[in-house]
């Protein structure tokens, strides 16, 4: 039996794997997250304490300040990033600090935009696969 | 949407225009996708707020473009750094903070930023003109800029103000295109506490747009003619620190509201708000968490950056007693320069005044720990110190604040 694959467009190339973190609310990189750990640290949010660290993180849009870009690429330089990022909504401050990332370090954080119909199967995954290139990306279970 | 690039952008990401200019243009490829614009439009200034340091990626970033013979193509201020490279003495971070970070701001003036280092570039030679076409960072200058100025940027942020800084191109989305101007949101101030001044007015309005109005351009009907710029930069501090707001317009006011029916560009918002004096007292309350009567630590003003007509009315405030405890108030180092000329710094230094340039207390370490709860005048300010400080803040107007100051409690006029 061959593994599920689903598509989605590409905003950031790369490939990754890890287990699943989905995020009940976005999240505001600067001010709810440590860049030092990995840990959500907004006191509001549902997923407080939960760390990112190498999660297929999925964050159905973005939030809050654009200096979540230089806090999303600090994670990552300190090797506490997600390992991929899903989203249903395009977001120009997650993609800067993955490209930065990227950039500077050459560390691959992708991230996709993936179809709504396919939510709840990729949220129910315990572990996802992800390859991105120029023309489209490509997600296993 | 497929991403057209015209033979310049084409000239800039072929590295024609140097390598700084190409390794930016890169980025905003991919931001222009991950925000669906069409193409790219030509700006004529820019603001970058990526001189706060953040940690050792924004420093990297900036170095990059250093090594790779970056210079901005367009004029281009900076917003506030990690430190205050007039008084360095006042900082009271780690060694390596404030080394990082002041070579963070150095990276951008060698970039070929003008060492303005403040959050209210307005108030200086570089403001802008009406339907100038920029790429501002810093939220309060953006709200600023698109409403009381009329000049057109999106809410830009790090790394990508700097690279349109490197390109002087901006994506073509957003607020750069009028019909993303005209008001969703009708915001309407149907009765005004009483023995209110237009200052907390402002800032009770800015709060109360900023936690209701989403992403919609509000339009607000009912405030005082008379109400002077500074109270309106008070106003989009508050909101675009309690929301995201880029643009509010007011009736009679700002120069893209005449009337309701032209800020609203032919449509018929269907986002109506109706404020009252007990919503307007709640806001301003809310902004507390302290009690009147509480022992204060401090008292800080300047959130956005004081101008000289704020010193103006700051002046006569301190001839009374002298205060019991310390009064900072940010200003950029411009300011600080004017009020030299005037010989103001030495009588606001007798009053227990400590300037601060090119940074704000609400960002840098300024304050000695465990000094006690902060009061400020400014909505911004008070929105985002118990985070960023760990402190407990009060809220109340510039008379308030320093009739406290010179009581050391929270006093209420």
């Amino acid at each position: 039996v061959s593994a599920r694959t689903f598509d989605a467009v590409t905003l950031v190339a790369g490939a990754a794997s890890g287990p699943v973190l989905r995020l009940d609310e976005p999240l505001s990189f600067w001010g709810g997250l440590d860049s030092a750990t990995g840990t959500i640290i907004d006191r509001l949010h549902p997923q407080r304490g939960a760390s990112v660290a190498g999660r297929m993180l999925m964050m159905s849009g973005g939030r809050g300040s654009s200096s979540g870009s230089a806090t999303l690429a600090e994670a990552l330089r300190l090797g506490k990033g997600p390992a991929a990022i899903l989203m249903l909504e395009r977001d120009a401050i997650v993609v800067v600090g993955s490209m930065v990332a990227a950039e500077l370090y050459g560390l691959a954080c992708p991230v996709a935009l993936t179809n709504g119909a396919d939510w709840e199967a990729l949220g129910a995954a315990a572990s996802l696969k992800i390859e991105a290139g120029p023309s489209g990306a490509t997600i296993r279970l | 949407m497929a991403l057209h690039l015209s033979p310049f952008d084409r000239e800039l990401l072929a590295g024609q225009h140097g390598g700084g200019a190409a390794f930016a243009m890169r980025f905003l490829v991919r931001f222009a996708e991950a925000v669906d614009a069409p193409s790219f439009l030509d700006i004529e200034a820019a603001h970058v707020d990526g001189c706060l340091y953040h940690g050792r990626a924004s420093l990297d970033f900036a170095e990059r473009m250093l090594e790779l013979g970056g210079k901005v193509r367009v004029p281009t201020t900076l917003n506030v750094g990690s430190v205050d490279l007039i008084h360095p003495e006042l900082f009271r971070g780690t060694k390596e903070h404030a080394e990082n970070g002041a070579r963070l701001m150095r990276a951008h003036v060698e970039l070929g930023c003008a060492p303005t280092f403040t959050c209210a570039p307005y108030q200086t030679v570089w403001r802008p003109r009406f339907g100038a076409q920029i790429a501002w960072g810093e939220s309060n200058a953006i709200a600023f800029a698109n409403s009381v100025i009329g000049a057109r940027t999106n809410r830009y942020g790090d790394f990508i103000d700097l690279c349109c800084a490197m390109t002087g191109r901006a994506p073509a989305y957003g607020l750069h295109l009028t019909e993303n101007r005209a008001a969703r949101a009708v915001v309407e101030i149907v009765s005004i506490p009483g023995n209110w001044d237009n200052e907390r007015l402002a800032i009770a309005v800015g709060h109360t747009i900023g936690r209701r109005c989403g992403g919609l351009v509000p339009v607000i009907v009912g405030l005082p003619a008379a109400i002077s710029e500074d109270d309106l930069k008070a106003l989009g501090a508050a909101a675009a620190s309690s929301g995201a707001v880029a643009l509010f317009h007011v009736v009679g006011c700002t120069p893209e509201a005449p009337d309701l029916e032209t800020a609203c560009g032919g449509f018929s918002p269907d986002f109506h708000l109706q404020l009252t004096a007990e919503d307007l007292r709640e806001a301003a309350r809310s902004l507390s968490n302290v009690a009147d009567g509480a022992a204060l630590g401090v008292v800080s003003l300047g959130t956005p950056h004081f101008s000289i007509a704020e010193f103006a009315r700051l002046m006569p405030l301190l001839d009374g007693e002298r205060p019991l405890i310390d009064v900072f108030v940010n200003c950029s180092r411009a300011t600080l320069d004017e009020l030299r000329k005037r010989g103001w710094e030495e009588r606001l230094s007798a009053a227990r005044v400590t300037l601060i340039a090119d940074t704000c207390v609400y960002v840098s370490a300024l304050i000695r720990p465990g000094v006690g709860a902060v009061m400020t005048n400014s909505g911004k300010c008070a929105y985002y110190a118990p985070g960023n400080l760990g402190v407990e803040v009060a809220y109340g107007s510039l008379a308030e604040c320093v009739a406290s100051a010179q009581a050391g409690k929270v006093v209420r006029l």
